[in-house]
């Protein structure tokens, strides 16, 4: 100890704290660091900087300066004689609400997008951390029912349309909401499953997950589709979309399950043995110990898998069901609109991205906050 | 010699009723013979210190004790209680007997004073309140009332090992097994931890513990209990075990024990 104060250099004024030279600091600093470092670096960048801003002067004239908003009933001339230097805005004008809501009765169209807007006001309130508790459950029941009610109609004055007219983008949040709702709590009990010490169990989770991963979805949605029916009794007829659903939900179970599993399997042995030492129950262990820290985990590949089902549910356009993208395929095919397909893809593209990018947005908030009792 | 050996191990306390017994307890992994008949006997409120060289069974003795492992021979009764696949009787165990473990366990997702109010909210079905301010009494008696709202992963070794400490003892268990409970820690923080275990074993407490630390075996241990290649090979006082050792086995391990500190 002694010889240590011995050696140390005599203490000094202290010097006062300066703050870094302005070059290296701020905007102009990171610049300095990333953009322009070397004359190699500096050309690159520039080269790059001057086909970004040229693509992006193509762009905004094409789809804003020189766009048409709309046209006189169908007169899409107009917009032809623009191809390539200008967007035709029209057709979306003219067939947004057949691409939102499909064949779905128009005067009735209030339904399906009551519908929408209760789906987003669902996960904006499944986001808060606040509503985290069991009442959630409850808000989630009341609404899906609601919904359900809405879209068939039937009751209060509603009249009934049959799931063959609904359409549009409420299919699609319909099939992605059902399903990961139900998929994910089936993808837990799977992957706990897995690791039960009960043989038929973990041979009944294993089947299921190897079987399911084993084919492609779309066989899948042809089995639910053409083949499930042919084993059911003459005259009983399960509704074709849910058919799609039930096949989607295990599908995304599976996927799910494998990846909750990962999560499971980086927990320390340590955790499972503090908690049954304490006299913990399976569940109260797998509820208050091992899940919690089993899904902060795998947060980010789980929201990898939720967004790739998202825009997986596109594929029911194969068994004739009529999602977003398909509402979107269908509208152009009417011949005074043929060849606008990129103006309604992109904007089809750009419903979709929006939703994949709140949840990947809301997954990386989440992540950090449930987190935080990692940092120091 | 077996015969002195039953001797001492039943000759402590026979007035009071035995906390722990274990009967010539057998158990195998997989062909290794981990542990091989092993007797014991402890009487409630006594201290046992289990020392012996690293792969000798210590862990998988006690571990037994609360059913982290299931032995495949013999007998283990836990306050009377028999140990057997019977769940209740598991439960009714694990409630009484409270574990340290050597790399602390605590659960880094809950806070110090949730890792110590969860079982016994759970488990006893005490209310919040009242759990909340068990542990608080508790971690206080470990001398940390200040970091209850603290995340695991924001404390020193130390402190997080007389949290699990508290934290066993918020369930307010009979008895106290404790699994090398300092051998993870910095050699500063291992004062803290002993510290806080010679306190309780002043309570009266029933503990088995796994530990080098022969200072505190002298401290506190009724009994100490050397083991090697799964059979206790000698039982005795502290201060005569390690001042006569009957065997090679045992003489060897001092000697290995005294080098290394
Ligand atoms: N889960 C297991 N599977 C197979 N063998 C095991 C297992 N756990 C322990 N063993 C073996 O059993 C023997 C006793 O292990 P145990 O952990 O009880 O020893 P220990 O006395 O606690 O040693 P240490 O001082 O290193 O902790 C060792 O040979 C060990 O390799
Ligand atoms: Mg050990």
């Amino acid at each position: 100890m002694s010889d240590i104060t011995l050696n140390a250099a005599p203490k000094v004024a202290e010097a006062a704290p300066r703050t870094a030279p302005i070059s290296q600091i701020g905007f102009v600093g990171w610049m300095r660091a990333n953009l322009f470092s070397g004359w190699l670096s500096t050309a690159v960048t520039l080269a790059l900087g001057y086909f970004i801003i040229r693509w992006a002067i193509g762009f905004v004239d094409w789809a804003f300066v020189n766009a048409v908003w709309s046209v006189p009933n169908n007169q899409t001339q107009a917009c032809r004689d623009l191809r390539g230097v200008g967007a035709c805005w029209a057709v979306i004008t003219e067939k947004h609400r057949f691409i939102l809501f499909g064949t779905y009765p128009f005067e009735e169209h209030w339904r399906p997008a009551l519908c929408v807007a209760l789906f987003v006001g669902l996960y904006v309130v499944s986001a808060m951390r606040r509503f985290w508790r069991k009442e959630l459950a409850l808000i989630w029941a009341v609404t899906l029912a609601a919904i359900g009610v809405l879209m068939w109609g039937g009751v209060l004055g509603m009249p009934y349309v049959p799931q063959e007219r609904w359409g549009g983008l409420v299919i699609t949040l319909i099939l992605a909401t059902f399903g990961l709702a139900f998929a994910f709590p089936l993808a837990i009990l799977v992957a706990l499953g897995r690791r039960s010490k009960l043989p038929a169990i973990k041979a009944i989770c294993v089947i299921y997950v190897e079987l399911i991963r084993g084919v492609p979805l779309i066989s899948l949605l042809f089995m639910a589709s053409v083949m499930f029916p042919l084993f059911l009794p003459e005259g009983m007829n399960i509704d074709k979309l849910l058919r799609a659903q039930i096949a989607i939900i295990l599908f995304a179970g599976a996927y799910l399950a494998e990846v909750v599993r990962g999560g499971l399997q980086s927990l320390s042995r340590g955790q499972y043995e503090a908690a049954d030492a304490l006299g913990l129950s399976y569940w109260q262990k797998t509820g208050f110990i091992i899940l919690p820290q089993a899904l902060r985990l795998v947060i980010p590949p789980l929201v990898n898998t939720f967004i790739g089902f998202f825009k997986d549910t596109s594929l029911v356009l194969i068994i004739g069901i009529f999602d977003l993208l398909t509402a979107g395929k269908t509208a152009i095919i009417e011949p005074a609109w043929q060849g606008f397909g990129i103006e309604v893809y992109l904007t089809v593209g750009a419903i979709y991205f929006i939703f994949c990018f709140a949840m990947s947005k809301y997954s990386q908030g989440l992540e950090a906050e449930l987190n935080r009792h990692r940092a120091r | 010699m077996s015969e002195t050996l039953e001797h001492i191990a039943s000759a402590a306390r026979t007035d009071a009723p035995p906390a722990i017994l274990l009967d010539k307890v057998n158990k195998w992994y997989g062909a290794l013979h981990v542990l091989r008949d092993v007797s014991l006997n402890v009487a409630l409120g006594e201290r046992v210190v289990v020392c012996g060289p690293s792969g000798s069974g210590k862990s998988t003795m006690i571990r037994c004790i609360n059913r982290l492992e299931t032995h495949q021979e013999g007998q283990i009764k836990v306050n009377g209680i028999e140990l057997s696949d019977d769940l209740k009787a598991l439960d009714d165990i694990r409630r009484e007997v409270g574990m340290v473990f050597q790399s602390f366990n605590l659960f880094p997702h809950l806070t110090i004073l949730e890792n110590c109010t969860l079982a016994p909210i759970w488990v006893r079905r005490m209310p919040k309140k009242e759990a909340e301010e068990v542990a608080m009494e508790y971690l206080t008696r470990v001398r940390i009332p200040e970091q209850a709202k603290k995340y695991p992963g924001q404390l020193s070794g130390g402190q997080q090992q007389r949290v699990a400490i508290a934290r066993a003892l918020c369930m307010k268990p009979k008895i106290m097994l404790f699994d090398e409970p300092t051998s993870a820690l910095d050699p500063e923080m291992i004062k803290e931890v002993l510290d806080t275990m010679v306190s309780l074993a002043e309570t009266g407490m029933t503990m088995i513990c796994v530990t080098h630390e022969m200072g505190f075996a002298r401290q506190v241990a009724d009994r100490v209990v050397f083991m090697d290649r799964g059979e206790i090979v000698e039982i005795g006082e502290p201060n005569h075990l390690f001042e006569n050792p009957q065997t090679e086995r045992l003489k060897t391990f001092l000697s290995q024990i005294l080098r290394g500190h």
